[in-house]
């Protein structure tokens, strides 16, 4: 019964989210307020009717009721009460739901902080909220129905892949959508002021907050979707460069690029047509995503979606609302003024060329993603486009973009000084270099190329907080002023600091591990020792275990250096059984911001097993960079609501009765 | 997502937990070994989505890499190899596709747009640059000009 109520719930949904579809933008034509009003209510009820939805399905997965097929198909009842939770969106059906919930929830929070938007303008973008929101609701309910029953009910569910069965799948995909479905928000922006026929720097306030949030969640979700891959697939990679990866980095890197053109937008009132279009096409990459994913048109044996006509709708959905809002732009874009004027050199001119760097980086992704599927759809050629294309092509775009970061932030506005910021910088540069020698020479040589890529990400660390000691005065103003100067800075300038910081420290993780690098492949009988990245293992024996649902096989490994033991490490097998399936479950021991990787393979005879070590020196910056990028996100967005006043609700001062201060 | 689909992507690799390159297949010679993991991350397990022989655990991969280390032993070049390679299992089996008239549009991409890009940046700049210069003041202008000045 409560199943049933979950899924007319949805269908409730639906119906609300034709109504907040179609008359708000009714009311901001006939500017009849009371039609208008509708939509913040609609959008709230939406909102809450999806989420009753959700909370059923995760009813059903958290009391294992295999009478529902999508729980039958994706759980099991001896399965640890965090991943049923998180099994409701590790199938197709689950995660087109939380894509549902999380876009509605976006639209609630328009409706609950717009409150001081011009109101056509918050009828518009949550009228355009809401035909995403209806699409998506008509997809689920017609191709993915995840409260179908089951008749006769079975008694015991198919389990959940092995390999999603980790607190990854807990935290990944509600991130991941966070980020890609946060973008739909500046779509509806854009939509809404193309609509409207305006569109100033009030425009771009209001859009930067949404962006900022979908970024930082964003770069979250990707991040920790490599490191997930990084520690459970056991081979120690952390980014593949897979199709389905780079649907999620596609619209990361026009959101930059967005972040950054809001706001030469919202400071100078120049770029706006760009900006406009820039919105449009990162929600457009978010949507793309969605379709390459799960239509399963890249992997044609994706095991989410075997079924063509969820492929056909998504791609309706898709060429419905990228058409539409690019149709809109062809007509609405000319009635945009243009705004400021600026000189080449200067932040805006940084700021453009950031933007010019992004997008074709972007547009590169995209072709190298797309281009086998075209190619034999035309020609009937079949390549391959893999991690040799993509390093080579979207490591040479990025290489000037990196170098120009620091410039950007330390240029003056309209007109900047390119010789003045450059030897401000020099000692940038110098440091850096000095690190990338001292690097090259603790490491025992290497590439010489490597010495420059850490030189490279020590100037972006040391050029962003350049930006911060000049600003607060560091050097020319006694200590004290310079520390007050300092505090008193605005939290964006924080924000864009951490997030360039970031950068620099993802940039010199990564360098690091593609020099330094070290694996051992060997066979280990008990007893044995191995040496890796300066630690010697020794190969202790093996022993039998079991979790809830699944028995492992774990080796069990004694780390040393020079003689005295440091710590210990297990590497496992495991084999779940409801699947029969194998997993390695990788041992991984962390020294400073470098670690010991080791995974177990076959067993061969007399009690000996093929073991893999790897060394992954600096790996740990490749993440930690992206928690600099987030805290920057929070900071700056922090920065946003103060002084801009989302809710601007500006605090009086208290009124103090007269003759009170004489 | 992005996970999900790695791990559909494992699932369709044959099951078994053998590793990519087994110590059996390792060549003696470190700097011929070397030569032939970097030829291996550059060629596509046929069988596999996404991934190089390098990484791969299927049997075709493992024939593979023996079929590189093999040839590199007999003292082929690294383009020798490939070619072999290519020629038996075809342009697929290339993880980064050769610069021909097919693949024009691919590699072509990032330059052009950079250019273009560029370009059309500098003539809007130049044409915003125009604009923020205005015209120069008329003969009857300067001449109202000076009169309004004088005092």
């Amino acid at each position: 019964m409560i199943i049933e109520l979950g899924h007319y719930a949805l269908v409730l949904a639906l119906a609300t989210a034709v109504i907040q579809a179609a008359l708000p933008i009714l009311g901001a034509r006939l500017n009849d307020r009371g039609l208008m009003e509708l939509a913040s209510s609609a959008a709230v009820a939406c909102f809450l009717l999806v989420a009753f939805a959700f909370a059923v399905l995760t009813f059903a997965y958290v009391t294992s009721d295999f009478s529902v097929r999508n729980v039958w198909e994706n759980s099991h009842s001896l399965k640890p009460l965090i991943y049923k939770i998180s099994g409701v969106w590790g199938n197709h059906e689950g995660s087109m739901l939380l894509w549902l919930l999380i876009l509605t929830f976006f639209s609630a929070l328009v409706a609950a902080f717009g409150r001081n938007l011009p109101e056509t303008l918050t009828a518009n973008v949550l009228a355009v909220q809401a035909w995403i929101a209806m699409a998506f609701a008509l997809f689920i309910l017609l191709t993915s129905n995840p409260f179908a029953r089951l008749v006769p009910a079975p008694g015991e569910g198919k389990d959940l892949n092995p390999i999603l069965q980790d607190v990854g799948l807990a935290i990944h995909p509600p991130l991941l959508y966070l980020g890609y479905v946060g973008f739909s928000v500046c779509f509806s922006f854009a939509v809404a002021a193309l609509i409207e026929g305006r569109i100033d720097a009030a425009w771009a306030r209001w859009v930067r907050p949404w962006t900022l949030a979908a970024w930082t969640f964003l770069t979250a979700g990707i991040s920790m979707g490599s490191y997930w891959a990084y520690y459970e697939l056991g081979w120690g990679g952390w980014w593949f460069w897979d199709p389905v990866e780079n649907a999620s980095f596609m619209p990361w890197l026009a959101g930059t690029a967005l972040l950054h053109s809001a706001l030469v937008m919202e400071k100078r009132e120049a770029l706006k047509i760009w900006t406009v279009l820039l919105a449009i096409m990162t929600f457009s990459l978010s949507l793309l995503g969605t379709f390459l994913v799960r239509s399963g048109v890249l992997t044609s044996v994706h095991a989410f979606a075997t079924d063509p006509t969820r492929g056909i709708f998504i791609l309706a959905i898709l060429v419905f609302f990228i058409g539409g809002a690019f149709a809109l732009f062809a007509f609405r874009a000319s009635h945009l003024k243009a705004g400021g004027i600026f000189a080449p050199i200067s932040r805006e001119g940084a700021l453009v060329f950031n933007n010019l760097i992004l997008t074709t980086a972007t547009a590169t992704v995209l072709t190298g993603t797309l281009y086998p599927l075209v190619l034999e759809a035309l020609t009937g050629d079949k390549i391959s486009v893999g991690p040799p294309f993509f390093n080579m092509t979207f490591g040479l775009l990025m290489l000037p973009l990196l170098f120009a970061v620091p410039f950007g932030p330390l240029l003056a506005w309209k007109r900047g000084d390119l010789a003045g910021v450059s030897q401000r910088l020099f000692a940038a540069v110098a440091i850096g270099l000095l690190c990338g020698t001292a690097y090259y020479y603790f490491m025992n040589g290497g590439p010489v190329l490597a010495l420059f890529g850490i030189a490279l990400g020590v100037y972006l660390i040391v050029g962003s907080l350049t930006d911060l000691a000049l600003r607060s005065g560091l050097g020319k103003v006694a200590g004290n002023v310079a520390w007050r100067r300092f505090s008193g800075l605005p939290r964006s300038a924080f924000g864009t600091a951490l997030a360039h910081i970031g950068l620099g420290i993802t940039l010199v993780g990564v360098v690091a591990v593609t020099a330094f690098e070290t694996e051992t492949v060997v066979e280990m009988k008990p007893g044995m020792t191995v040496d890796a990245g300066g630690y010697s293992l020794r190969f202790d024996g093996m022993r039998n275990g079991s979790g809830p649902n699944y028995t492992e096989e774990s080796g069990h490994f004694t780390i040393s250096r020079g003689g005295v033991t440091l710590s210990e490490v297990w590497s496992s097998k495991r084999l779940y059984q409801a699947r029969r399936m194998p997993t390695t479950e990788a041992g991984i021991r962390t020294f400073g911001l470098s670690q010991l990787y080791v995974s177990l393979g076959d067993q061969i005879n007399e009690g000996g097993i093929v073991v893999r070590i790897w060394w992954k020196p600096m790996i740990l910056c490749i993440w930690g960079g992206t928690l600099f990028m987030m805290a920057g996100g929070f900071v700056s967005l922090s920065d946003r609501r103060l002084r801009v006043g989302a809710p601007a609700k500006a605090k009086r001062p208290k009124s103090v009765p007269v003759g009170a201060a004489e | 997502m992005k996970r999900l689909a790695l791990a559909l992507l494992l699932l369709l690799a044959p099951v078994g937990t053998a590793f990519a390159v087994n110590p059996d297949e390792v060549l003696a010679d470190p700097a011929l070994e070397a030569r032939a993991r970097a030829i291996s991350a550059e060629l596509r397990c046929m069988v596999c989505q996404n991934q190089s022989i390098d990484d791969s655990n299927a049997e075709l991969a493992k024939d593979l890499r023996v079929l590189v280390r093999e040839r590199l032993a007999n003292g082929d070049s690294d383009e020798a190899v490939i070619d072999y390679v290519v020629s038996r299992y075809g342009e697929f089996v290339l993880l980064k596709p050769r610069f021909e008239t097919k693949t024009l549009i691919l590699w072509g991409m990032p330059a052009t747009l950079l250019v273009v890009g560029a370009i059309t940046l500098i003539v809007a700049a130049r044409r915003r640059g125009a604009q923020a210069k205005g015209t120069p003041l008329s003969e009857a202008e300067k001449e109202k000009l000076k009169k309004l000045l004088q005092p």
